[in-house]
This record gives structure tokens, C-alpha cells and sequence, in this order.
């Protein structure tokens, strides 16, 4: 790399502006190549691939066929898209845009007017759940919902009746998991937002008696617009890409019904051996992600002036 | 909820910090009692590994255990079951922090230094990549990988982690860069030494913490990472901890859960301490750096 530069350096003697402006920018290979292989190269090869019957075993594993537009014609007859679309869409609203968004804010604000010590002891245990390996995360909401678990013990306490929810509301059970376990991101750049509100906007309002309602309402929320774009749009897609949690949890069960997006393609992939129409639901997912990507991008240019 | 404090505050004082304070005090009680009921629901779950790790016959529930053992720790502290599995998770973090930095680094010096008409959409481009949903493409580099007989190689999984968390590491190390002046530099230039030379000497010496935490925050995000490992690596003496959880306690009927939480304790601490230490030295909103002071 060093090299290859220092002779543009002679090279520029022979005044070649231009070359050595373009050499300048040498050093950003390392990285474009990495992007181009491991990152592009996936997501052309995964539209490449979902117009094959690629197999994970078998003839159709050492060389697919080409298939046309069969996965997708597929795709749309299966009455498991629509139902794992759904609840993908309701596990980003609940867990993301309602619960963790709402949360977080909820939690900035508070510790904004809480002791400092409480403050930090809570948000402490809100980005202990956050910082947590995702395996040990998923393992803990597991136990914490399962038929003997903590939540049971509590509402056994409380003297009111106890439910498998791993079974019986698997949704319910991976929405608050992921709550839990996500709340931190959103909390920690609404409080980065609220630092950044000018101390005498607030005092303003306050001698002009604004209750803490008319506040929030009037003052907070429009002056940290910016932040909250910008926070569900990322909760949006780290929430799109959820695997783990659900996979730990209930594995998309029982009988789908907590089969989202990422654990479709998985299951079709890798239990049922089906690459190509696995690469088919997982490029439903890719041009979701690349949607609201392109979206967020958008939104950061124009904010910037 | 203030809305009275707001008011009487008006009706009695005249100076604005007064009224202020006033209000804070007010709202201080029901705010820490609400933010303490919150902190109490995030912690329950994480009660459950503690107690458990440290019941010789824990199940599922949160109980204090009846007599305190560090059986559950001896059971696992075998070659095979931990320490094999840190290793390799150890390995990978490590390596794939390390791609990272040097990437990183080598792409945000001309991004940060040179006018170039490449760099703004290079910028937007990269910003896009951190959105991508990797759990999506996961299928795509399995069929990738088995294509390219790279499946079951600790080198090509970290090169392809590394690739994950490239376009944060680049976004975050620019940040970094961005702020260490160039006049510095110019000085270095106008002697003869060439960019890369500036940038080994002067610029990264300068922003040693930054890179700390692009290899922090990197090194936390794979050493916790399942799915990619779970899906490119197969031999189970390749295996990072986090695989190697799943496939001991996922898959067994009978669960020894005390050692579950034990080993989950011991494959937690290493992020939680990075995190302290990143948290405590830059601010805790670091991770954040990157992605949102676009």
C-alpha cells in the first residue's frame, strides 16, 4: 500500500495532478474491497441465487438450476409470507417504534429530573441488558418466561393465574424480551438529545408556566425531531434483523406463530435445506432493510444544511 | 404532573433560577420513584443468572439459593466446554477488531484529509451499509462461502464479521480523525513526509483513545455475535462461546441450568468490563458517536 503510493509521490513530478489526486485516495482499497466481497457480493449473489433451486444437500447442492421466478411465485402462494410479514411488522411496531422508542424517551426525561445516583443506578441496568452478549440476553428472557419462571413467581405472588407465554402468547414474550433488551440504544441518544437542549428554552418556559406536560409537547419533542428520525430508523432496522432473541426463545413457535422474517429464511435454508427459496424470503428482508436504509440516508442529508 | 409547581412557580418568585430549582425539587420524587419501578423490571431478568449461577439445583425461577456453591463454576471450568470456547471467541473479537482498525483507519485518513469529490457519497454509501440487516444476508454468505470453499475457516468468518462492523468502524474512526487539526500535519507535509507517514506519526498517537474505542466497540460486537458464527463455523473445536452455549444447552433435553448461568457469567464479564471501561473514559453514549452526530 505504502509502496504503490510513494511511487505516485515520484510520480507526481511528472506533474500528474490528477493521477496523484486519484493516488491520494489509495489507502480506502482495503476497506472497498472488503465492502465489495463480503458485503455487496452477498446481497447481488442472495438475488443471483433466489432465481435457483440451490439445495443445501444433494444434486441440486454442487450445481443449482436455474429456476426463474419459481421461489417467488412460490413465495406469494405461501400463506406463511403474509403471516410472518405481519409479524415481523408487529414485532418492529411493538418492540421498536411503540416500546423501546417510547421507553427510552420515557426514561431520558425522568433522569433529567430523578437524584443523579438513582439515575444511574437505573440506566446502569437498562445498558447491562443492552451490553450483554445476545445468546446470554436470549437465554435470560427465556428463563424469565418460561412456565417456572420469574414472571409466573411474580404474578403467582400477586395471587393472579399463571400461563406458559412462551407457549400460549409467544409474540407477547419475545415483544417485551426485545423491549428489554433494546430499550438502552434509544434511551442513550435521547439523552444525548436532551443535553443538547439550550438551558434557557427551558427556564423560559418555565416562568411563562408551562406544566411539565406543555413542556415536553411544545418544547422537547419539537426540538429533538432530528434524534427521533434518526432513532427509529435505526431501532426500525436492528429490530428487522432480530434472530437470536426469537430463535432462543421460541424458535418461531409453536406452529409459526412467532415466525418472523430472519427465521423464516432460516428454517427454509437450513432445516428444510432449500437455499434458493430461503435467499428468496431473505431478499424480501434485504429490500426492506435497503428501503428504510436508503430512507434514513435521505433524512440525514437534508437535515444537513 | 409539574404542572402546579410550573404555576406557583410563576405566582411567587421572580428569579428564573429559583423557579426552576423549585420545580426540579418537586419533580424529583415521583420521577425517581417511576425510574426506580423501570430499573427494577430491567433487572429481574439479570437477578435470574446471578442467583442461578450460584444454586447447585437452579431452575428456572429467581430464588435466592439455599446454600451459596461455586459448583456450578467447577463443573464448567473444563478445556472443552470453556476454555477452548473463550479461546476461539477471543480470537475472532480479537481479529475482527483488528481488520477493522486497520481498514478503518487507512479509509477515513483520505476521507478526513482530502477534498475529494468521492467523499461525500463514499460517506453516504458507507452510512448505508451499516443498515443492511446482516441476519438477512446470512443465508446469501452461507451459499457464498459454500460456493468459495471458505465454509468452517476462522480466517474467512473474521473477515466477514470484519466487513459487518466496517462501516461504523470507518463512520466512528473519521469522527475521530475529524477533530485531531491538520495543521499538525502540514507541517509534517511541507518536511517531506509523505501521508501515510503523517498519519503512523502524528495523527493516530493523537487519537490513540478514538481508536481505543473503534477496537472496544468492534471487539463488544463480535464477541457477542451468535448467528454469524452459528452459520459459517462448524467444527466445534472452532466454535466462539457463544456457539458453543447453544449447542450444549439449546439442544439438550435436560438443562443444567445453574451451569448455563454460570458459564453466561463468565462469558458476559469480559463486554461488561470493555463497556465500563469504554463508558467511563468517553462518555457512555459511545457507541452512539458514530451513528447519530452524523
Amino acid at each position: 500500500m505504502a509502496v504503490s503510493l510513494r511511487r505516485d509521490r515520484s510520480g507526481h513530478r511528472r506533474r500528474h495532478s490528477g493521477l496523484r489526486r486519484q493516488a491520494r485516495l489509495l489507502p480506502v482499497l482495503p476497506a472497498v474491497v472488503l465492502l465489495l466481497v463480503f458485503l455487496a457480493g452477498p446481497v447481488l449473489w442472495a438475488f443471483h441465487a433466489s432465481f435457483t433451486n440451490a439445495a443445501l444437500t444433494g444434486r441440486n447442492a454442487r450445481s443449482p438450476g436455474w429456476i426463474g421466478f419459481d421461489n417467488y411465485a412460490r413465495l406469494l402462494s405461501d400463506p406463511l409470507l403474509p403471516l410472518s410479514l405481519g409479524l415481523t411488522v408487529l414485532f418492529v411496531g411493538g418492540s421498536a417504534i411503540l416500546g423501546q422508542n417510547l421507553l427510552g424517551l420515557t426514561l431520558a426525561v425522568l433522569m433529567r429530573r430523578a437524584r443523579r445516583t438513582v439515575a444511574a443506578v437505573v440506566g446502569t441496568a437498562v445498558v447491562a441488558a443492552w451490553v450483554l452478549p445476545e445468546i446470554v440476553a436470549a437465554f435470560a428472557a427465556y428463563a424469565y418466561f418460561s412456565r417456572d419462571g420469574t414472571l409466573n413467581q411474580l404474578l403467582g405472588g400477586l395471587g393472579l393465574g399463571q400461563t406458559d407465554w412462551l407457549y400460549s402468547f409467544p409474540m407477547v414474550a419475545i415483544l417485551l424480551a426485545n423491549i428489554w433488551r433494546g430499550t438502552a440504544f434509544s434511551m442513550l441518544v435521547y439523552r444525548a438529545a436532551l443535553n443538547d437542549i439550550p438551558g434557557e428554552v427551558t427556564e423560559a418556559a418555565l416562568m411563562d408556566g408551562a406544566g411539565g406536560w406543555q413542556r415536553l409537547a411544545y418544547i422537547t419533542i419539537p426540538m429533538i425531531r432530528g434524534s427521533i428520525a434518526t432513532n427509529l430508523m435505526l431501532i426500525t432496522l436492528q429490530t428487522l434483523a432480530v434472530f437470536t432473541l426469537i430463535w432462543v426463545m421460541t424458535a418461531g413457535g409453536p406452529a409459526n406463530a412467532s415466525t418472523t422474517l430472519p427465521v423464516l429464511a432460516y428454517v427454509e435454508a437450513f432445516k428444510f435445506g432449500d437455499i434458493g427459496y430461503g435467499t428468496a424470503v431473505a431478499s424480501v428482508l434485504i429490500l426492506i432493510g435497503v428501503v428504510f436504509g436508503a430512507a434514513y440516508v435521505r433524512l440525514l442529508r437534508e437535515g444537513k444544511p | 404532573m409539574t404542572t402546579t409547581a410550573g404555576t406557583s412557580a410563576r405566582g411567587q418568585l421572580r428569579s428564573g433560577t429559583g423557579a426552576v430549582s423549585r420545580a426540579r425539587q418537586r419533580a424529583r420524587i415521583p420521577a425517581d420513584v417511576s425510574l426506580i419501578l423501570i430499573g427494577a423490571c430491567f433487572v429481574l431478568p439479570l437477578l435470574w443468572l446471578v442467583f442461578a449461577s450460584l444454586d447447585a439445583s437452579a431452575g428456572h425461577e429467581v430464588r435466592l439459593p439455599g446454600r451459596v456453591s461455586l459448583d456450578n463454576f467447577a463443573a464448567i471450568m473444563t478445556p472443552g466446554l470453556l476454555f477452548q470456547p473463550l479461546w476461539n471467541s477471543l480470537v475472532l473479537s480479537a481479529g475482527t477488531a483488528a481488520v477493522n482498525l486497520v481498514a478503518a483507519v487507512l479509509a477515513a485518513y483520505p476521507l478526513s484529509r482530502y477534498q475529494s469529490r468521492f467523499n461525500k457519497p463514499f460517506m453516504y454509501t458507507v452510512l448505508f451499509g451499516t443498515c443492511l440487516p446482516i441476519t438477512a444476508i446470512m443465508v446469501p454468505v452461507y451459499g457464498l462461502f459454500v460456493q468459495l470453499q471458505l465454509l468452517d475457516s476462522m480466517p474467512a468468518t473474521i473477515f466477514f464479521m470484519a466487513t459487518t462492523t466496517l462501516p461504523m468502524a470507518i463512520w466512528m474512526t473519521k469522527n475521530f480523525m475529524d477533530a485531531v487539526p491538520v495543521s499538525l500535519e502540514e507541517a509534517a507535509w511541507v518536511d517531506g513526509a509523505s501521508g501515510l507517514t503523517a498519519l503512523r506519526t502524528i495523527v493516530l498517537p493523537l487519537m490513540r483513545q478514538g481508536l481505543g474505542v473503534v477496537f472496544i466497540f468492534v471487539f463488544i460486537q463480535a464477541w457477542g455475535n451468535f448467528f454469524v458464527p452459528f452459520v459459517l463455523l462448524l467444527s466445534e473445536a472452532r466454535q466462539p462461546a457463544a456457539v458453543s452455549i447453544f449447542s450444549f444447552f439449546g439442544q439438550h433435553g435436560a438443562v443444567a441450568y445453574g451451569q448455563l448461568a454460570a458459564f453466561s457469567i463468565l462469558y458476559s464479564v469480559p463486554v461488561l468490563a470493555l463497556y465500563v471501561i469504554v463508558a467511563r473514559g468517553a462518555g457512555s453514549s459511545f457507541a452512539l458517536s458514530g451513528a447519530v452526530k452524523g
